[in-house]
């Protein structure tokens, strides 16, 4: 920063309050929530506004009971994560394998209607999920595929690909070509090019789509409540945490499983902030 | 390339280059299309064939294209009926408002960050919580802020700030405050995607302050230009791109959003936007056909916004 641009007094008290303002309101309900989590849900009644739990009553009790099966008393958070876990991961595989051949395609082929291509995905990306979710329900009702994982594997991947194949493409685009052009004029496929070359490469990109590609499929509600609803045993973590709104449960649970959902996000975010940002600015700003 | 010579590859292929590469990029790119194809053109084309079908849930295992009972009643009932008016103009309002709050807040707050200071990358993660948070948690969390009888909020009004009675934030449909008619729920909804979304146009607007060059900022500086002067001669100008195009893609995903306004209110309170209102077509009242108008007719509406957001990045790509 250079010295001819001193900020005024007045300047730095406005920035600062704006930094501190957000950060309040950025963190204070998230706080709010993991403190609450922590009370009995007596004590959250009585006293709504003693936010510090006293020592004598930290207890995870909410966590326990949030998690624990419902055949041992719990609500069965537990399998309504691994639900979702199985769900993102699957989702996660197929559809960034689907989209890194096709984004290389688009980034470094030149084929005839590409740009049509490009056309749709962006028309595509912005058509009302709600809109879709109708005909999606209806035909593959039709088929047999609600109510098991495997059809929500197929609207969470085609859901997520032209996403992907947004942000890989982009990604591609900004790496230079140089290394495979070498490559496949000393005679190497166009496959070996792609995996021995491009993905390596690109790695951090891939990873950066990946987690984003996860946390949409994590964090998905509408089509687990159109498909799965009837299917207890299937219900995702943010599905489950819904219906159990909807059931009169204690708001201590309700709130420990929305930090036990959060949880994963947090870790993939603190190990990759700088990776998952970049890869979000490079899926913006081509 | 389309008329490059026939080249004799290592193979021995006698395909021309041009050939070689549009086999190439069909074959690759042929297993996207085939995802995007199977779940999301062929329901878009189901979608149109149900909106003029007369078409219930309990229809669907008799489904094919031979006994579909055509009507227009879907496509006109949706346009005579009040509650499709009352969602137009509620996601309308609702898109308009969570668009400029959402920008305001992300520029604002992306230019109070921009000048370096200790811990700096820490806070900027710190600001992301709210988007980053699954909408679940986000969702649950307000509802208990806001509950009536345990929410911090609401105790906080009735114990310290005196109100009469608790307010039920999330049902409440239009409250009178000094004369004025307050639309309750809606604001609420309208705060929370704010505070879920701000971060997102936070990140994009930092990521373009940071290419704004500092030579600029410095010369005007020397040349006697006071911090707001710099503000609105140097940086606001050059954020007008990445603005504009937030602007449009915020508000065409605000205009579909079901599910922050569903998981608060249900469409409780007067919050029944169009993407809700499509949701409890179908679900509520198990009329698929009417569920397929009204999200085409959404789908007709948010198209104007399509085309507006195509213009304006075609006109970004070209400067």
């Amino acid at each position: 920063m250079s010295s001819a641009r001193r900020e005024s007094a007045a300047v730095r008290v406005l920035r600062t309050s704006i930094i501190v303002i957000t950060m309040i309101l950025a963190c204070g309900p998230v706080l709010y929530g993991v403190l609450l989590s922590l009370r009995p849900f007596a004590s959250v009644l009585n006293n709504p506004l003693d936010l510090v739990p006293g020592l004598d009553e930290i207890s995870f009790d909410a966590y326990t009971a949030a998690i624990r099966p419902t055949s041992a008393g719990g609500y069965g958070l537990g399998s309504f994560l691994l639900n979702s876990l199985i769900l993102g991961v699957a989702t996660v595989i197929v559809s960034i394998l689907v989209s890194i051949l096709g984004a290389y395609a688009t980034a470094r082929i030149r084929f005839s209607g590409r740009s049509v291509g490009n056309a749709i995905i962006v028309a595509v990306y912005m058509f009302p999920g709600v809109v879709l979710a109708v005909p999606l329900f209806v035909l593959l009702s039709r088929a047999g595929l609600t109510g098991n994982l495997l059809g929500l594997v197929i609207v969470y991947v085609a859901l997520t690909v032209p996403v992907s194949l947004y942000m890989l493409r982009n990604y591609f685009i900004a790496l230079p070509s140089s290394i495979e052009d070498a490559a496949l004029i000393d005679g190497c496929s166009l496959m070996g090019v792609i995996w021995r070359i491009v993905l390596p490469i690109a790695l951090p990109g891939i990873a950066a789509t990946a987690m984003y590609i996860f946390m949409i499929a994590w964090n998905e509600y509408l089509y687990a409540l159109l498909f799965l609803v009837q299917a207890r045993d299937l219900w995702t973590a943010p599905l489950g945490i819904a219906q159990l709104t909807d059931f009169d449960t204690p708001v201590t649970i309700l709130l420990a499983g929305s930090i036990v959902v959060t949880i994963p996000v947090v870790v993939l975010f603190v190990f990759a902030q700088r990776l998952l940002i970049s890869g979000l600015a490079a899926g913006a700003e081509k | 390339m389309a008329n490059a010579p026939t080249v004799r590859t290592a193979r021995g292929s006698r395909l021309s280059r041009g050939q070689r590469a549009n086999l190439h990029g069909y074959l690759l790119s042929a297993p996207s299309y085939l995802a995007i194809a199977v779940v999301i053109l062929v329901p878009f084309f189901a979608v149109v064939v149900f909106a003029f079908a007369d078409f219930r849930l309990i229809d669907i295992p008799r489904l094919s294209l031979d006994t579909i009972d055509w009507t227009l009643d879907n496509v006109r009932g949706a346009l005579s009926s009040t509650a499709f008016w009352s969602a137009l103009s509620t996601t309308l309002l609702y898109a308009a408002f969570t668009t400029v709050g959402v920008i305001a807040g992300g520029v604002i707050v992306a230019l109070a960050m921009r000048k370096p200071f200790r811990g700096q990358s820490v806070v900027r993660a710190l600001f992301l919580v709210p988007y980053v948070l699954p909408v679940i948690a986000a969702a649950t969390i307000w509802r208990t802020m806001l509950n009536p009888q345990y929410g911090i909020v609401n105790a906080f009004g009735t114990q310290v700030l005196g109100w009469s009675s608790p307010i039920a934030f999330l049902t409440t449909k239009s409250a009178q405050i000094g004369g004025l008619t307050i639309p309750v729920a809606l604001i609420v909804v309208i705060l929370f995607e704010i505070w879920k979304s701000a971060p997102f146009t936070f990140l994009f607007v930092t990521a373009r302050l940071q290419n704004v060059p500092a030579e600029l900022e410095d010369a005007a500086a020397i040349d006697g230009a006071n911090a707001g002067q710099r503000l609105a001669h140097i940086v606001l100008p050059q954020l007008r791109t990445v603005v504009m195009v937030l602007v449009l893609l915020r508000f065409i995903w605000s205009f579909q959003n079901f599910n922050d306004i569903y998981l608060l209110t249900q469409g409780a309170g007067g919050t029944e936007v169009m993407a809700v209102k499509v949701f409890k077509e179908l679900t509520v009242r198990a009329d698929v056909g009417s569920a397929a108008a009204y999200g085409l007719w959404m789908t007709a509406i948010l198209l104007v916004f399509g085309v507006l957001w195509a213009l304006a990045n075609r006109r970004k790509e070209a400067m």
